[in-house]
């Protein structure tokens, strides 16, 4: 036996998972609060003595661990157009794994600066401008921000002709200057930018979040959770030399505060009479709704679905659903009793926050009539063909009813012009595991994969 | 390099147009003319041009039409690309513009009214196009 120990920091909880590479197999996994407050392996000791009464002690021949921790990792960007660059300045953050707080475009007022200053993001990602275009904007923004005397760095991923002078006035300040997002109209470059985030986050703000004790006693980088999930679904779906994956996935994660959507497709028009609209997106995408949630953003559920349809769906009244949603909100910490008016509203805030979810990361497809005849105009990803839908996340995973709740990712004709998917199984992530097979793939991926296509169910 | 000493052109075929062999004609007369050109390819909108040429800081917008309702399609362009900060950028607009018989100074001059700098009728070979250009862009 060589078990190794895999270890995710999250906002509340340290979850702890011990797999033996040679069979491969999961061996347990445990949790223990999250104690970044005041020293963060207070909690790590504590999961590691839960998971021993599961297990049985361990010698482990590695550990590794990533983190969302204090806040998770915190960024802001400003691009020039916002459906160009960004958006650019948007994909590249969400898919290195950090949660956007902040998105701006055009020319950074003196109104967005002390927002900026407020929010002191963990990191600031500069952009705009194709290479060799606009210049004026990205200089604008980047003398703008040294007027705040910015105590967080700052990624200048815009113009290349604009990045000397982004770094002069930053001078002084923690500035990198990265390839551009979009060096070309619709050409979009933004894995140098997401190694630098990577970068950053190791060497900064691993200590800025009191994680160093932690890390210290870890083989190897540590990385944003969100990242390590992403890893995870994508060697999944693509499969690993011999290994094969399972296929193009979606994979959607309901919490608390947000909802997270991930698809690992392609997801360009199937048909010679569709034009694409917009910025290509990458393979691997991730997006994140920060209003959707089952407790701190549940009046952001009960906003876009309705209270009659949250009725509707718990078969509640809707001043019943009104005054739950109160309780809920002023109380995230409740779980209701199985068989409550709440657990029927759980069910259904679940079920609508992953409607409303995949209905923003799916793409859309507009028919109209040319004198050619009918033509598609689709933007974003085509998704209606993916037979796969992963389904992580606390409030999903502990549910009896996980297999209804994932059926709302999927197409319906209330909204025709969505491209989700239209058929698909159900993959459960019931142990909770897909961080820490992210982190085991990057020295084991064969074992990575095999565990989770034997564990997903 | 320093890709600036390129003027940058955004193309484009404007609307509910899918005429696409014109369009890549244009694309690659522009680009061996020495202009560096962002294709927007067909089915394009107002605003997608005007963001490009935003983004890239074009120096002028040639926009195709080869279905008939340009006039239509391009009502307002200048008005937004001024919106947009795009000060007195050249717009110039060619194919088949309008539908039916109509003297073409009749219609050159409704477009230039809309402000148009350059309105070009069917048949325009892209030399013409980008001697026109020369003329817009080299006074600077």
């Amino acid at each position: 036996m060589k078990p190794v120990l895999l270890i995710d920091f999250g906002s509340t909880y340290t979850k702890l998972t011990a797999v033996d590479l040679d069979a491969p197999a999961l061996l347990g996994t445990a949790a223990a609060y999250t104690t970044v407050e005041t020293d963060i392996n207070d909690g790590l000791t504590l999961g590691l003595q839960r998971l021993e009464e599961v297990t049985g002690k361990l010698d482990y021949a590695g550990r590794y661990a990533c983190s969302s921790a204090a806040g998770g990792l915190r960024m802001m960007a400003c691009g020039l157009v916002p459906e160009l660059t960004g958006e650019a300045a948007r994909m590249a953050s969400l898919g290195a794994g950090a949660k956007v707080i902040g998105l701006y475009a055009y020319q950074l007022t003196d109104e967005d600066l002390e927002e900026i200053r407020a929010a002191a993001p963990d990191i600031f990602l500069l952009v705009g401008g194709t290479d060799g275009g606009n210049t004026a904007n990205i200089l604008h923004n980047a003398r703008q921000l040294a007027s705040i005397a910015p105590d967080f760095p700052i990624i200048v991923a815009g113009n290349r002709t604009a990045a000397a002078g982004c770094a002069k006035a930053l001078a002084g300040y923690e500035v990198y200057v990265c390839e551009n997002v979009m060096p070309k109209f619709g050409v979009v470059n933004i894995a140098p930018t997401q190694r630098k985030i990577r970068e950053i986050f190791l060497q900064r703000i691993v200590q800025a979040k009191g994680l160093q004790a932690a890390a210290q006693q870890m083989d190897g980088e540590m990385m944003p959770t969100p990242a390590a999930v992403l890893r995870s679904l994508e060697l999944l779906s693509q499969g690993w030399e011999e290994e094969p994956g399972i296929g193009e996935l979606v994979a959607v994660d309901v919490g608390g505060a947000t909802t997270d959507i991930y698809s690992m497709a392609d997801g360009m028009p199937e048909t010679m009479n569709t034009v694409y609209k917009g910025l290509p997106e990458p393979f691997a995408k991730r997006t994140v709704e920060g209003d959707i949630g089952m407790r701190y953003s549940i009046r952001g559920i009960v906003e876009e679905a309705g209270a009659k349809k949250l009725a509707q769906l718990s078969g509640l009244t809707v001043e019943r659903v009104e005054q739950l949603v109160d309780e809920f909100s002023a109380n995230p910490d409740t779980v209701p009793e199985p068989g409550s008016d709440g657990a029927a509203l759980d069910k259904a805030l679940a079920s609508m926050a992953v409607r409303i979810g995949v209905r923003r990361h799916a793409g859309t497809m507009e028919e109209t009539y040319t004198m050619m005849g009918k033509t598609f105009v689709q933007e974003g990803k085509n998704l209606t063909q993916i037979k796969n839908i992963v389904v992580t996340g606390g409030s999903l995973i502990h549910s009896e009813e996980t297999d209804d709740i994932a059926g709302y990712a999927l197409y319906s004709p209330e909204d025709p012009g969505s491209l989700r998917p239209r058929e698909a199984r159900v993959l459960v992530d019931r142990r909770y595991i897909l961080a820490a097979m992210g982190l085991l793939s990057v020295t084991q991926p064969q074992a990575a994969l095999q565990i989770m296509k034997k564990e997903l169910k | 390099m320093n890709q600036k000493e390129k003027k940058c052109l955004v193309i484009g075929v404007i609307g509910a147009d899918v005429h696409a062999v014109g369009n890549k004609i244009l694309y690659h007369a522009f680009t061996e003319a020495g202009f560096d050109v962002v294709n927007l390819g067909v089915m394009v909108s107002q605003e997608e041009y005007i963001a490009a040429a935003i983004e890239a800081d074009a120096d002028a917008i040639v926009i195709s039409s080869l279905y008939g309702q340009g006039e239509l399609d391009c009502r307002g362009m200048r008005e937004k690309c001024e919106e947009a900060g795009l000060h007195n950028i050249p717009l110039l607009v060619g194919g088949n513009i309008v539908i039916g018989k109509q003297k073409f100074e009749d219609v050159e001059q409704r477009f230039k009214a809309m402000g148009f700098d350059r309105a070009f009728p069917p048949g325009t070979a892209p030399e013409t196009t980008i001697e026109a250009l020369h003329e817009l862009l080299d006074k600077e």
